[in-house]
């Protein structure tokens, strides 16, 4: 009897492990052919070309196609998003909207939302937002970027958040012909051909390295202190920022007396801090994210050693819920963060009111901005390269977008005048520091000055 | 014999396990040597080593206290409930959200914090205690004579619902757990130094710990606890409730967890949808590591793992080099357990178990 039911046992998991690979192998047919398809228009006639994106778009919209296709025809090398009359011109995000860095995620959804409420119509098709989430992890970006890849209309995606989350989304697009914008992500790894740039990765906010020597400026030159550690979590943005910072300060003259890790979910963080304390830090810089660094922040205080050490984090945790969840212990706190301080009136008396009036409430985190600047470039590059039919048929090449996307020079956004380094680096980097004062975040410093 | 004889003899998994105890062996001889008497690393005075001793036998604390309620149930159902980190996690979630953050905006927890610090324990209480019931009423009860392999699975399920369901309830923020200001700072005894809150945390983890044992070992629910774990058959015919006592484990299980759970916010002043997940894993295996079903074993499991967790990554992997030496606390604390049960398979203290209840 025993016997038999573990068969059985036995005979079920056989069979849930083929219908697992099953599975597997029907949705991994459709890249295949993909692949296959974008390899052919690579090698083969124009001729063959055509006859390779007529086939994309859904039959019911064949007949305008090929009237359209009289006057039009996609010779891209990485394929076209074909926009019928009347369909929407989609983009995606993928961006930390579950979790508790969500304010991250929502705040930038929101200055895309309010840059497509600006410009609702595109060549005179409506712009439709995909939201996904990336989950602030390399899981969430992996399975938001093959969500956005199902999708052959989406002409670009804004995202993602997490630096973690882009590693993965970044080399699915990229594979997938596709363009990102990160509003959000900060690793300089990123960017990095060396470590995990690919071809059609772009992004508005700042490179980490220069978040780091603008802390350990800060730190080192403003406050004039010369002792300093960090810590970090594992992940690419966290590691990238804290490296970036310990190497910057030890560079400027000061000492490095730690540069330590801790896992993101961990609990008892004091034995940690009782480590670092011993090397008597003067200044302590951990940019990781919630729940980690209001833990860090909430022991630091009682550790022997670090009563007077001053505590830094980053624009991950740049929000309120991080005060929130360290009542009095974040007070006197330095946090960095992308400079908001913008020079331009349109921030000030246009945006934020828009903000305000569409969704309630004072922006929650630093990247809002950010997000709308890539919005409209992505929006510009389509503008610029598709082919209108006379039916108002768009057809879009992917190529031509990320040529268009890279080639932005001198563009006049609000977070300042962005230009597109060969690696994807867009931002004009402008950091701020501030300081929690009263429950409240208070600029410090700027390295723009 | 010939040697080939001899050498076709040689089980190659015991060989394997030789080789496996002996290289964790020398690692950590040569990680204490080599951390405290070549000064590989940072260097500690003994204070600092005071207060990694203390701080992991609080966090040990905590995790024995969730780890009773893993062994109790193991003892009488023979059965993993991995939601238990989930009756933890409700406790600290209901008591914060809806009389912490309540009391502590009004003033109350610094006029009167006694009478708060009992208000937010009986609410974290009966919190766990209610979920943990409802658990086993619903998910459980209904297939205790379903093979073993079912309770776990529906284990799994349920420590997902419970999850998600307080997400919706309260949002999946971090929030703060206010703590009275006379808890704050530090305190002298013994001519140690410790954290108000970490002293209180061993007191009331050994107090209640020893009251948990007394209970079980004295009273008359608690043999008739100790007579279903022994064989439930047999104490149904005694006239025992069985259906009774295996509630009554499950609610002191989780009474156990709410007190774990007050305690919990005191330490790390924060709570969080998913704080049961990583707590519940410790303790059950710190619930291993004594030996699981027996309530001195889990006490024990749980002090030592806490304190490996904490003493072991500056002591072991700083003197052996590593790099983020506190990141691979998990590795210093788990193979420490496959050592442990190497040595050991029925825990530090566990008792060999009988065919039927292994």
């Amino acid at each position: 009897m025993k016997r038999l039911s573990l068969l059985a046992l036995l005979a079920l998991i056989l069979s849930l492990a083929l219908v697992a690979c099953g599975g597997g192998a029907t949705t991994e047919t459709p890249v295949e052919e993909a692949v296959a398809t974008e390899a052919s228009t690579e090698e083969e006639a124009p001729a063959e070309e055509e006859a390779a994106t007529e086939e994309a778009p859904a039959e019911e919209e064949a007949p305008a196609e090929e009237e359209a296709a009289g006057s039009m025809e996609c010779t891209d090398a990485m394929g076209c998003v074909t926009v019928a009359p009347g369909d929407p011109i989609v983009i995606a995000s993928a961006l930390v909207i579950s979790g508790p860095n969500i304010e991250l995620g929502t705040d930038s959804q929101r200055g895309i939302e309010i840059a497509i409420s600006m410009r609702p119509e595109v060549l005179g098709h409506p712009v439709e937002l995909q939201a996904e989430d990336d989950g602030c992890s390399a899981e969430g970006g992996q399975a938001a970027g093959t969500k956005i890849v199902a999708n052959p209309q989406v002409v670009g995606i804004i995202g993602t958040s997490c630096s973690g989350a882009g590693v993965p989304l970044s080399a699915i697009m990229s594979d997938a012909g596709y363009l990102m914008i990160s509003p959000s992500n900060t690793s300089p790894a990123l960017t990095d051909p060396e470590q995990a740039w690919k071809p059609g990765y772009f992004r508005t906010a700042h490179n980490d390295l220069i978040q780091g020597a603008a802390m350990a400026t800060f730190a080192f030159e403003e406050l004039g202190l010369t002792k300093a550690a960090a810590i970090h979590d594992g992940d690419p943005y966290t590691e990238g920022l804290a490296s970036a910072f310990y190497d910057a300060f030890i560079a400027l003259g000061g000492e490095g007396v730690g540069f330590e890790a801790e896992a993101a979910d961990a609990t008892n963080v004091e034995p940690l801090l009782t480590s670092i304390a011993a090397a008597e830090p003067e200044f302590l810089f951990y940019p990781v994210f919630q729940p980690l660094a209001p833990l860090l922040t909430n022991t630091a205080k009682t550790v022997t050693g670090l009563e007077n050490t001053v505590l830094a984090a980053a624009d991950g945790v740049f929000s309120p819920s991080f005060i929130e969840a360290t009542p009095g212990t974040s007070e006197g706190m330095y946090l960095s963060g992308p400079d908001l301080s913008f020079d331009n009136a349109f921030y000030s008396e246009e945006f934020v009111p828009m903000y305000q009036e569409m969704f309630g409430s004072e922006p929650t985190n630093v990247y809002h901005a950010h997000a709308f600047d890539a919005t409209n470039i992505l929006l510009n590059a389509v503008e610029s390269v598709a082919q209108q039919g006379e039916d108002g048929t768009l057809i879009i090449g992917r190529q031509a977008l990320r040529d268009a996307v890279a080639a932005t020079s001198g563009y006049e956004g609000v977070t300042g005048t962005l230009t597109c380094s060969e690696f994807g680096d867009c931002a004009d980097a402008r950091i701020a520091v501030s300081k929690v004062e009263n429950g409240e975040f208070v600029p410090q410093w700027s390295n723009a000055e | 014999m010939t040697l080939s004889q001899r050498l076709r003899d040689i089980d190659w998994i015991d060989v394997w396990l030789w080789v496996f105890r002996v290289v964790i062996i020398l690692g950590v001889v040569i990680g204490i040597t080599r951390k405290l008497f070549f000064g590989a690393g940072t260097t500690y005075d003994s204070s600092d080593w005071i207060d990694f001793f203390i701080s992991g036998l609080s966090q040990g604390g905590l995790y024995a206290l969730i780890a009773l309620g893993y062994t109790m149930v193991y003892g009488v159902l023979f059965m993993i409930n991995f939601a238990h980190g989930e009756f933890f996690m409700s406790g600290a979630m209901a008591s914060t959200y809806l009389i912490a953050s309540t009391l502590a905006a009004s003033g109350f927890i610094n006029e009167q914090p006694i009478l708060y610090l009992v208000l937010v324990t009986v609410a974290a209480v009966l919190t766990s205690m209610g979920v943990s019931l409802l658990t086993e009423r619903i998910a459980y009860r209904p297939l205790r004579r379903a093979p073993r392999l079912v309770p776990l699975i529906t284990a799994i399920g349920a420590s997902f619902f419970w999850q998600y369901i307080f997400r919706g309830l309260f949002g999946s923020a971090v929030k703060a757990f206010p703590v009275p200001t006379i808890l704050e700072g530090r305190v002298n005894v013994f001519g140690l130094d410790f954290l108000k809150v970490r002293l209180i945390v061993i007191i009331v983890s050994i107090l209640a710990l020893i009251g948990l044992y007394l209970f079980v070992q004295k009273t008359k629910t608690g043999k008739s606890i100790r007579a279903v774990a022994e064989d439930k058959d047999v104490a149904a015919l005694m006239g025992i409730d069985v259906d009774r006592a295996i509630a009554t484990t499950f609610a002191i299980g989780a009474m156990m967890a709410g007190i774990a759970a007050v305690l919990w916010g005191l330490v790390f002043k924060q709570v969080i949808f998913s704080m049961g997940f990583v707590p519940g894993i410790k303790a059950f295996t710190a619930a291993v590591l004594g030996g699981i079903g027996s309530i001195p074993g889990a006490a024990l499991g749980g002090f030592f793992l806490g304190v490996i967790e904490a003493v072991g990554p500056p002591l072991i992997l700083e003197g052996l080099g590593a790099p983020g030496a506190h990141q691979l606390k998990d590795v210093t604390a788990f193979l420490l357990l496959v050592l442990v049960l190497i040595f050991r398979p029925q825990g530090i203290i566990g008792e060999r178990l009988a065919e039927k209840k292994a």
